[in-house]
């Protein structure tokens, strides 16, 4: 991995230069340089004080779009990526975030700032209830008990508690505020949702390489070896139930503030398959995963498909003519997305983020291969 | 004569008909390289696995420092003081050897999710502590050279003597080695040998040995205790092994005629 190649010249003197994030000057410039650049799109935007139209308003919607479904994917990616439990509910434990927290503001009247870590905690414990069953099961078969999870909780929601969740219909949440500044616009939850995504991501790569990652990727990579090595595995099993439900607490209770309208249907089994593989793609078990697994297949289903599908449509009657064309336009999407993640299966399987590492390395070594 | 530190009293198990062990009786003294030889299917590593945990005899009590731990899961039986290897490495694949140790200093380290996702404060100057402890280690088995590599690239040869540091990392009152030297040559073996009398001399950790390799099985241990079909069937210092009648049939056959 690139943590082993150095810049040459560049030498740890102290074991808290070796543990650091950013070893070089260069690095350092780099990390700051991207947080500052992220915390400046708004300002430059039509709706910015400035009122200069450098950037898109929409590259701010979407932009925020990827950060609360990057926060869920770095929870997943703790309780898939590092700890090995593949997780089929996921999005159900996005819909208690954002059920919960909607509910706590417009029953008790809960601010956004305290229905937040609320519906978040809520979500955790939750997530732990599901996670019991990995005391027994594992791999395939636990994947099914999460599945599980993905059923029984909007099944909850939609019926027996119609009165929270206003059933199949879409269920209006209050808009957020903070001393008198109102959340509501793209541009001011940009900087809830941003430096909370930023500030949740360093906390997982934190958790991956301290005491209790290490505990987690040990079970991942043999669970056998590590209960014998000391490390109680049904408890840190359950520890990454939990936070990976409080991650997915968090990016559904933003959500539901943001779009201030929530749907059952935003939280649908096939939601969980996507954030699987947007962690897939991604590169599970990498700290970077989670970025690039989301920020890819946003771009590639919200602009590149689109892109394609017309003319794919207007091509398919001299491809396959013995199709009509009208079955299939609504199956283009979802044939396109399943095109591009098994592509990527094929490839590279370990993700993009791997791929990086590995661009990284390359690029340190120039101009030898080796 | 040192204190005992395993008692092994009278342990039977088996797996449906087939009996692993049958009341297997024996003392590990505090200090002491006690070595398991037998041929194969004898029951060394069932011995092993029960001593750890992993399986649960069907009768019979496993004393560890006066306590018995009969019924203790694994991983309670680790924060005890019981550590090992294993037969056919069991490596924590994609880490790098250097994470393999650190994640063994589990029980000697505190920081939890929290304090571990702030990072900056207990949790980095603890990693910083263990990490020193962690290269004291890899400086004595000599792979400073392999310390960021991932363990699942490294020669069968290193990946078995970061298996060995993984075990020291838990800083162990009893070592268990499941054959430690199966797959190695000559030179392998030797290096791995006077890695073992090193651990033994410098950290006086009690060592229980499972070896093929007799001639050096006799070399290195101060006690021997022999199985076949899950019975013991002799014990004691290796001169006097090495001249027993069971052993030899147990090894070489019955002699016909």
């Amino acid at each position: 991995m690139s943590s082993n190649i150095r810049p040459s010249g560049v030498f740890d003197t102290t074991y808290s230069d070796d543990i650091a994030l950013n070893r070089t000057r260069g690095e350092k410039a780099v990390s700051y340089g991207i947080v500052a650049l992220l915390l400046l799109i708004p300002l430059l935007s039509l709706e910015g004080p400035f009122g200069i139209s450098l950037v898109p308003q929409s590259l701010v919607g979407t932009i925020i779009r990827i950060a609360i479904l990057v926060i869920s994917v770095q929870g997943l990616n703790i309780l898939t990526g590092y700890t090995g439990q593949v997780s089929l509910g996921h999005a159900a434990f996005m819909a208690v975030g954002a059920y919960s927290g909607a509910y706590l503001a417009r029953q008790f009247g809960f601010s956004f700032w305290l229905a937040l870590p609320t519906s978040a905690l809520f979500t955790g414990v939750i997530g732990l209830l599901f996670g019991l069953p990995s005391l027994r099961v594992k791999g395939f078969y636990l994947s099914m008990a999460t599945l599980a999870a993905q059923f029984i909780i909007p099944w909850t929601l939609r019926y027996p508690l119609e009165h929270i969740s206003n059933g199949s219909r879409p269920l209006d949440v209050p808009v957020p505020d903070l001393f008198g500044i109102n959340f509501g616009a793209d541009g001011a939850m940009y900087y809830i949702v941003i430096p909370l995504a930023m500030a949740l991501s360093l906390a997982a790569r934190n958790i991956s390489r301290t005491r209790t990652g290490r505990a987690m990727i040990s079970i991942r990579d043999n669970d056998l070896a590590a209960e014998l090595l000391g490390i109680n595995v049904f408890s840190y099993k359950l520890q990454a139930f939990f936070v990976s439900a409080v991650y997915a607490g968090i990016a559904g209770c933003l959500m539901a503030f943001h779009t201030n309208n929530i749907s059952l249907e935003f939280f649908a089994p096939q939601v969980s398959i996507e954030l699987l593989a947007m962690l897939i793609i991604g590169g599970a078990g990498f700290p970077l995963g989670p970025m690039f697994g989301v920020a890819f297949v946003i771009l590639l289903t919200q602009n590149v498909i689109p892109a394609l599908v017309p003319s794919l449509y207007s091509a398919l009657p001299s491809l396959l003519p013995f199709l009509a064309p009208v079955n299939v336009f609504a199956a283009l999407n979802p044939l396109l997305f399943g095109l591009a993640l098994m592509i990527f299966l094929i490839v590279e399987p370990r993700g993009l983020a791997y791929r990086w590492e590995i661009l990284k390395i390359s690029w340190k070594i120039r101009p030898f291969s080796y | 004569m040192s204190s005992v530190k395993l008692h092994i009293d009278d342990v039977s198990l088996s797996f449906g008909g087939i009996k692993a062990l049958q009341h297997i009786s024996f003392d590990v003294r505090e200090g002491e390289i006690v070595s398991v030889i037998g041929p194969n299917g004898a029951g060394k590593t069932s011995l092993i696995n029960s001593i750890n945990g992993f399986y649960k005899p069907q009768s019979g009590r496993i004393l560890f420092g006066g306590r018995d731990i009969t019924k203790l899961p694994p991983y309670k039986r680790a924060q005890l003081g019981i550590s090992r290897t294993f037969q056919n490495i069991a490596l924590y694949t994609n880490m790098t050897a250097l994470d393999n140790l650190m994640a063994a200093r589990h029980l000697h380290m505190k920081s939890n999710m929290l304090t571990g996702a702030l990072f900056i404060g207990p949790a980095q100057r603890e990693e910083i502590e263990h990490r020193v402890i962690v290269e004291e280690i890899i400086e004595f088995l000599e792979m400073e050279a392999i310390r960021k590599s991932i363990v699942g690239t490294l020669s069968y040869g290193l990946r078995k003597r970061v298996e060995l540091g993984r075990a020291l990392a838990l800083e162990p009152e009893l070592l268990l080695l499941d054959e430690p030297m199966a797959g190695m040559n000559q030179e392998e073996k030797e290096d791995m040998a006077r890695f073992i009398l090193d651990i033994h001399e410098q950290r006086r950790t009690t060592i229980l040995l499972i070896e093929h390799d007799v001639g050096l099985v006799m070399d290195i241990s101060n006690h021997v205790v022999a199985l076949d079909f899950g019975q013991k069937i002799a014990e004691g210092p290796p001169a006097e092994i090495s001249q027993n009648e069971a052993v030899i049939r147990a090894y070489l056959g019955q002699e016909n005629g």
